[in-house]
């Protein structure tokens, strides 16, 4: 993020020659200091003196529809990378979940309070199954969520026959804009995004995920079952996955088998930029929602400023290692 | 037998440490410790788990660097002429270059390649081509393996060997670096006895070509049979240099012996409560053995009792398989045969939960590795094993947690800056103060202690001590594996000694002397391969029953 200050702050120093390491020295002082809010705020602020169309509250709400999917999918990541696992089919269990809900409602002709249930049950059984991997196959996660990836993904166009089905106009309310103005999916990841975080700060299982990823030994021997909670770890991701997988359906008003595909790699990012370390035992939803809309406001900026979409990618590449490096120097001098 | 080395022509000084000084957070590993070892010299190294031996290897090649003191080298890296010159070994790579070679009880080895490829390891001969001369290393290999007399093909994936091949390999590989200085972290701990006396052979072999070898080893029967000179360490401190001839019961008097007075505040109940935990019969087969040798089993027909308000010791040596009998009675790993029953419930095999229901509590060895969670708040790690008992509705209740957190903080004494703080930045005691405070608020009834003081300085040990005491009086039942004899002779009401995974005796506080507990300890090292029991595990084992 210092990066994106400092050229940003670069032509502006230079054209207005005041303050040469004013701005620039403060932002990265604040990010150093604030960790992902402080890098939200520096890119906001940055964003908003490139851009005059970056500012309003329409732009905003629209970032905020951006992050929405990406930030579902990442809250249940969290769970999972706070226990020292990764989960890498968020993206396929989402396209999954979302095809099974419209192909119950719009081929098979369930009402849609049956589909719904079906499809986030889809995802949580997805989950469960690559935690079942992890904990009894003893499969290294990385190699039982890659295996669920291609799985969802096959299953997805197998049900869907590899075409879009339309998604049941009940569920497309999700994806809609209340009183012109408040996006629905926006609602839907702050809910999200609160049942995450009373999940790990005030459930069993999410104190048992920080004990098992900070050390998975000293839980075991504290008495927690390590095995059957990493299950329900797994199902958690599956099931933020199947929301998340609905919620983008529902804005595009079709079920796409090839849908979210990709997005398990922001959902990573956005946890990994929000502060919790892949080697386990940290991290917050309110960091995994932070993480989100850094993404999403930079896509945003870079969209608003014309930047073609070959160099977003690398910018956006460029600010996960940054993030994350910030965070390793600033945890490294808290120590 | 003797050897003694001062006649030899070539006696002369490859290595000397003067004075090395080493600490850690928490202890003084290490204080003003002097070592001398000459060429063609078995050095042996003698001294309690903790006494500072390993530090002071780990010095020596490059793991640590000494606070303060010198370490001198005969030669040196620039081939610098004959005398001693100051070196600093700041990696293994530098201890290499000093010709400085270390053979650790965990071996250093990459199972999925072969023995050749891991004898040269980073150093494989190479073509003129640059590409690595696959068939000069395992001529070479072939050479090695000769000299260690180990039967197997240099292509051979490590993985394939059995434990005591390893520590072939680890020699071999030694030898390949033509070192000066060989350093041997109890070679002979996973070793039967024919492949003890092979290494024997190596090892004079070694001595007759002039290396010089530092010699660690628990065996005292292996000093006499092998050593030349023996330097004793006791709490990091070099006490003595005596001759390998010294008898045994003189080793183990410098060995162990100190003055321990109000060091141990053991206060012993009058009469003993009601049982609590009864193991009859526990047993684990162990893995096979190499050359089809039979499998040494971990440990074997362990029979014992605790009582309410009992402090029993469970001493022996490092390996002698106590912490192992501990994991199966807390259900941390599984047993072959055997029963352990508290309150007269017999308990599921393999299973941490139930033994927890049953009031069973484990403090581990291995404090930051088993015991925290290193990155978690104090308030965490003190309620993690009652993580079930205060949910409630799905919620866990976080202010009950909070409060019930500072008050046990509060009467451990810990000395904390907040119960935010994280476990890793504790002092070593207080973060076994914080291991011990968690299976409290867990209400243990019958508290598994291993090692609970290693590395832990004399005030917090008391204190821990003072724990014990107050346990016992409130009617929990303790059983405490510990490698320090003092602390177990100082603590226990009972002392139960184990030798290579067998009961050796059982001896009451009042006849439980060092000299008593260090001959059960050493009682048959390498004997009794078939696992039949000695006269006096059977007679000492009717004891227990």
């Amino acid at each position: 993020m210092s990066a994106e200050v400092k050229t940003a702050a670069g032509p502006r120093a230079a054209g207005g020659g005041t303050a040469p390491d004013g701005f620039g020295a403060w932002s990265s002082r604040a990010v150093l200091r604030n960790g992902p809010l402080g890098g939200l705020i520096a890119l906001v602020v940055v964003m908003a003196v490139l851009s005059r169309d970056f500012l309003n509250g329409q732009n905003l709400l629209n970032v905020g529809v951006q992050a929405s999917v990406t930030a579902i999918l990442a809250f249940g990541v969290t769970f999972v990378i706070v226990s020292a696992g990764i989960d890498l089919s968020v993206g396929s269990v989402a396209a999954l979940s979302a095809t099974v809900v419209a192909w119950a409602a719009t081929d098979q002709g369930l009402p849609v309070w049956l589909a719904v249930p079906l499809g986030l049950a889809v995802g949580a059984l997805a989950g469960l199954l690559s935690g079942a991997l992890v904990a009894y196959g003893r499969l290294p996660a990385f190699i039982a969520t890659l295996a669920m990836l291609s799985v969802g993904r096959g299953l997805a166009l197998v049900i869907s026959g590899g075409s879009p089905i339309p998604f049941p106009g009940a569920v497309n309310g999700l994806g809609d804009t209340l009183g012109d103005w408040l996006p629905v999916p926006v609602l839907v990841m702050i809910a999200m995004g609160l049942i995450a975080a009373l999940i790990l700060a005030r459930t069993y299982s999410g104190r048992a995920m920080f004990a098992i990823g900070g050390n998975e030994e000293a839980a075991r021997l504290s008495g927690i079952d390590v095995k059957r909670r990493k299950l329900v770890i797994y199902a958690l991701s599956g099931l933020f996955a199947a929301v998340a997988g609905i919620v983008l359906a529902a804005r595009l008003t079709s079920a796409q088998p090839q849908a979210a595909s990709g997005y398990e790699l922001d959902a990573i990012a956005a946890v990994v930029i929000g502060g919790a370390s892949l080697s386990g035992g940290s991290g917050k939803a309110s960091g995994t929602l932070i993480g989100a809309l850094i993404l999403a406001v930079l896509r945003n900026g870079l969209n608003l400023l014309s930047v073609s979409a070959f160099w977003q990618q690398v910018a956006t590449g460029l600010v996960i290692a940054l993030a994350v490096l910030l965070d390793t120097l600033r945890r490294r001098s808290a120590r | 037998m003797t050897g003694a080395n001062d006649d030899v022509p070539d006696g002369r000084e490859l290595l000397r440490v003067e004075g090395v000084t080493k600490a850690f957070p928490g202890v003084r590993a290490l204080d003003g410790v002097d070592l001398s070892l000459r060429a063609g010299e078995v050095h042996v190294l003698l001294g309690e788990n903790g006494a500072g031996k390993s530090t002071l290897i780990k010095m020596l090649s490059g793991a640590h660097r000494p606070d303060a003191g010198r370490i001198l080298v005969r030669g040196g890296p620039d081939g610098a002429p004959d005398g001693l010159r100051e070196v600093q070994i700041r990696s293994a790579q530098d201890a290499e270059r000093l010709g400085i070679a270390t053979i650790y009880q965990e071996f250093n080895l990459v199972p999925g390649l072969t023995v050749a490829e891991n004898i040269f390891l980073g150093r494989q001969p190479r073509t003129a081509l640059g590409l690595i001369d696959r068939k000069a290393m395992r001529a070479r290999a072939a050479d090695l393996l000769r000299r260690v007399r180990l039967d197997v093909s240099p292509n051979t994936p490590v993985a394939e060997l059995g434990i005591a091949r390893l520590q072939m390999v680890e020699i071999a590989k030694a030898l390949s670096l033509d070192a000066r200085v060989l350093i041997m972290d109890e070679p002979t701990a996973v070793l039967t006895s024919e492949e003890v006396e092979t290494l024997f052979g190596i090892v004079r072999e070694l001595r007759e070509a002039g290396v010089g070898i530092i010699f660690i080893t628990h065996h005292l029967d292996e000093i006499g049979a092998l050593g030349d000179r023996v330097t004793v360490l006791r709490d990091g401190r070099s006490v003595d240099q005596v001759p390998a001839s010294t008898g045994e019961e003189e080793l183990i008097r410098l060995m162990v012996g100190r003055d321990i007075a109000e060091q141990y505040p053991r206060r012993r109940p009058d009469e003993p409560g009601a049982p609590l935990l009864r193991v009859r019969g526990l047993t684990r087969h162990g893995a096979k053995g190499t050359g089809g040798a039979p499998a040494r089993p971990v440990f074997e027909g362990i029979d014992f009792d605790i009582r309410a308000g009992e402090v029993v010791g469970l001493a022996g040596l490092v390996g002698a398989g106590r912490t192992e009998v501990a994991r199966a009675v807390f259900g941390v790993d599984r047993y072959d045969a055997g029963t352990v029953e508290v309150a007269g419930e017999r308990l599921a095999r393999g299973d941490v939960r139930a033994a927890m229901r049953a009031g069973l509590g484990l403090v581990p060895e291995d404090r930051k590795g088993q015991g925290l969670v290193l990155d978690a708040s104090l308030q965490d790690n003190l309620t993690l094993a009652r993580l079930d008992r205060d949910t409630r509705g799905g919620l866990v209740d976080r202010r009950g947690q909070r409060r019930e957190a500072a008050d046990v903080a509060g009467r451990l004494k810990v000395r904390m800056s907040g119960l935010g703080q994280h476990a890793r930045t504790l002092s070593g005691g207080n973060q076994q103060k914080i291991v011990i405070g968690k299976w409290l608020l867990a209400k243990t009834r019958l508290l598994i202690l291993d090692e609970p003081t290693r590395g832990i300085d004399v005030g917090a040990k008391v204190e821990i001590y003072q724990l014990v005491n107050e346990l016992t009086a409130a009617g929990c039942g303790v059983l405490m594996i510990s490698s320090d004899l003092p602390e177990v002779l100082g603590m226990s009401d009972r002392v139960l000694v184990m030798a290579q995974g067998r009961l050796t005796g059982e001896l009451p506080a009042g006849q439980a002397t060092q000299d008593a507990v260090m001959e059960l300890a050493l009682q048959s090292p390498h004997a009794a391969p078939d696992g039949t029991h000695t006269d006096e595990s059977a007679m000492e084992g009717s004891d227990v029953r």
